[in-house]
């Protein structure tokens, strides 16, 4: 094995650019593996333990482009580093207007602007953030790893303004019709969320335009907003917000457990609501249903058909109604398999989609293994292995660590599962869908060819793999969700409306499997 | 106490873009306008360098 690299100097471009060209470079002839990272420390280690090391990667900086190619020989790697300008050419051509430098030369530019959308690496996010902030702006703010102290104090200084901070962390926002981050082209309407999942809602929003109401607001908050040290500074602010905004008539919150003192501040908020309010705080125990305004509810799709019964007057139906349809499906497929499949394989781009289906498993009494277990469930020791029933989210930092998340790109999740198709043990993979702005353009195109062969191998042994699957999406969004689904139920996937639906039905199979 | 975030959900959004290209770019495709910061590294990624900077101003 050949290994080769190039530094550019003083050559910033953003993460998922970079990613792109890695993964264009990857696919070159005789190209085993590729890395395009920026010259930070980290970035630095993380190289040197792929195996590339060498004066000109120790030598560059952050603000240094570091272009890294392992090959099968020297004419197949030095193929690729000598065409570095064609692969940083972007794909599409970019909005060119004038070059701006900092965002308080785009503040005189435009001083009408608004809004900051922020997604920087965590070490520099923090300080535009401020600057953001402090011109006035409102902050939408994307990127991970942000200093705990540092989001305390961006949102104690965004509430002394009256301006909010939707992140760090922050997937997902809607304002006023306008999706940022992930956000799927959904119907304005009368139902307002807030949550600090992406994935959440994203799947919120999704299901409510399908049972035919509209959002009008969707404030992400940040995967910490409700922890007991950010103590919800955002999510009070959004509260406040969508009790004032005219167009919003039913108030949802979809979250994993808040922090204990803060969910006790926000039950009171919620009570004091003048507008009805729908909760869902995922995982934690059953909360004694209430008095309105506020209705507790399990499931990401209970908390859609509560809202939009709500605010219509009629309750639309649950995608996974119908119980005797879904008995006579496992049935089916349960005759199909050999005796020694007994597992089931969970492998989601979505983290909340990987929580809420643990805790469907667990209201069935069904335990699972996860490298991000719920309460009660067990810890993966290598999150790469798994065992027995195993719901595995691929989004985690393990598995993004300088490379593309699941949502962009499927590379992981489709080698995951080919390795889950070769297990004859594995009688059922579970899989999540993502659709949406920035959102990879086929994420169903991209695994399809390893759901067939697992099908396919499966069958050579003597049994039959089922595979189910859930999209999050709507007919809006640019990946066309009827090819998508198409792809899947033609390779034999049930295919199911909601995530919740696709995890019941993943329980109950896993229940007849003794 | 939230005047300036009731505003914004009141209005059309007016973007500043640091960072991943696409996120300003799908809100260009919304119609929204986005002025995109051609963001690199201050001082070089020193983080000490900045630390003093930031000091200085």
């Amino acid at each position: 094995m050949v290994s080769g690299a190039i530094v550019k100097k003083n050559e910033y471009r953003d993460s998922v650019f970079l990613m792109r060209v890695a993964k264009r470079m990857g696919e070159q002839t005789g190209i085993k593996q590729t890395a395009v990272l920026m010259g930070t420390d980290k970035n630095k280690q993380l190289l040197s333990e792929l195996g590339f090391t060498g004066q000109e990667i120790s030598g560059a900086t952050a603000s240094d482009l570091i272009l890294a190619v392992q090959g099968s020989d020297e004419e197949a790697v030095q193929g690729v580093l000598g065409r570095v300008d064609e692969w940083l050419r972007p794909e599409i051509p970019e909005t060119r207007g004038l070059v701006i430098r900092s965002l308080e030369e785009a503040v005189r530019q435009n001083p009408q602007a608004n809004l900051a959308v922020i997604s920087l690496p965590g070490e520099y996010a923090g300080r535009e953030s401020q600057k953001a902030l402090e011109n006035g702006l409102n902050v939408f703010l994307f990127s991970n790893n942000v200093p705990l102290e540092t989001e305390i104090s961006l949102k104690r200084f965004a509430g002394e303004r009256g301006l909010i901070v939707m992140g760090p962390d922050c997937g997902t926002s809607i304002i006023n019709g306008i999706g940022l981050g992930f956000a799927n082209v959904v119907h304005q309407g009368p139902i307002g969320i807030i949550g600090p999942s992406g994935t959440g809602i994203q799947e919120f929003t999704t299901l409510v335009h399908r049972y035919g109401s509209g959002i009008s607001q969707a404030i992400g908050t940040g995967s910490q907003d409700l922890s007991d040290a950010v103590a919800g500074a955002s999510t009070f602010a959004a509260f406040e917000a969508l009790e004032a905004d005219s167009r919003t008539q039913v108030i949802a919150i979809v979250s994993k457990p808040p922090g204990e003192q803060t969910l006790i501040k926000l039950i009171e908020r919620m009570k004091r609501c003048r507008k009805p309010v729908v909760a869902c705080f995922l995982g934690t125990l059953k909360v004694t249903l209430e008095n309105p305004p506020v209705l507790y509810v399990r499931t990401l799709e209970e908390a859609a058909v509560s809202a939009v019964g709500i605010a219509t007057g009629s309750k639309p139906e649950h995608g996974y109604a119908d119980s005797e349809k879904i008995e006579g499906l496992i049935e089916g497929e349960l005759k199909k398999m050999s005796r020694d499949q007994r597992y089931i394989r969970g492998i989601f781009a979505g983290g909340t989609f990987c929580y809420q289906a643990q805790q469907i498993f667990s209201d069935g009494g069904v335990g699972v293994w996860s490298n991000a277990p719920l309460k009660g469930n067990k810890l993966l020791q290598d999150p790469r292995v798994s065992q027995e029933h195993s719901l595995v989210d691929l989004g985690a930092e393990f598995f993004t660590e300088g490379k593309p998340h699941p949502m962009i790109d499927s590379s992981q999740r489709r080698d995951r599962i080919m390795t889950e198709g070769r297990d004859p043990q594995v009688a059922v993979i579970l899989l999540d869908f993502i659709l949406g702005f920035n959102a990879s353009p086929d994420p169903v195109g991209e695994v399809i060819d390893a759901v067939r062969t697992g099908k396919n191998e499966a069958a050579k042994r003597g049994g039959y793999l089922s595979v189910v699957a859930s999209i999050c999406g709507t007919e809006g969004d640019h990946q066309d969700i009827r090819r998508q689904t198409d792809m899947l139920t033609e390779a034999g996937v049930n295919v199911f409306p909601s995530s919740a639906g696709a995890a019941l039905f993943c329980r109950k199979f896993a229940q007849n499997l003794k | 106490m939230t005047v300036l975030f009731k505003k914004l959900l009141e209005s059309q959004p007016v973007a500043i873009n640091i960072g991943v290209r696409g996120f300003g770019e799908s809100l260009v495709t919304q119609g929204i306008e986005v002025l995109f910061v051609e963001w690199a590294p201050p001082a070089g990624g020193d983080h000490e360098l900045l630390g003093l900077l930031d000091q200085l101003l």
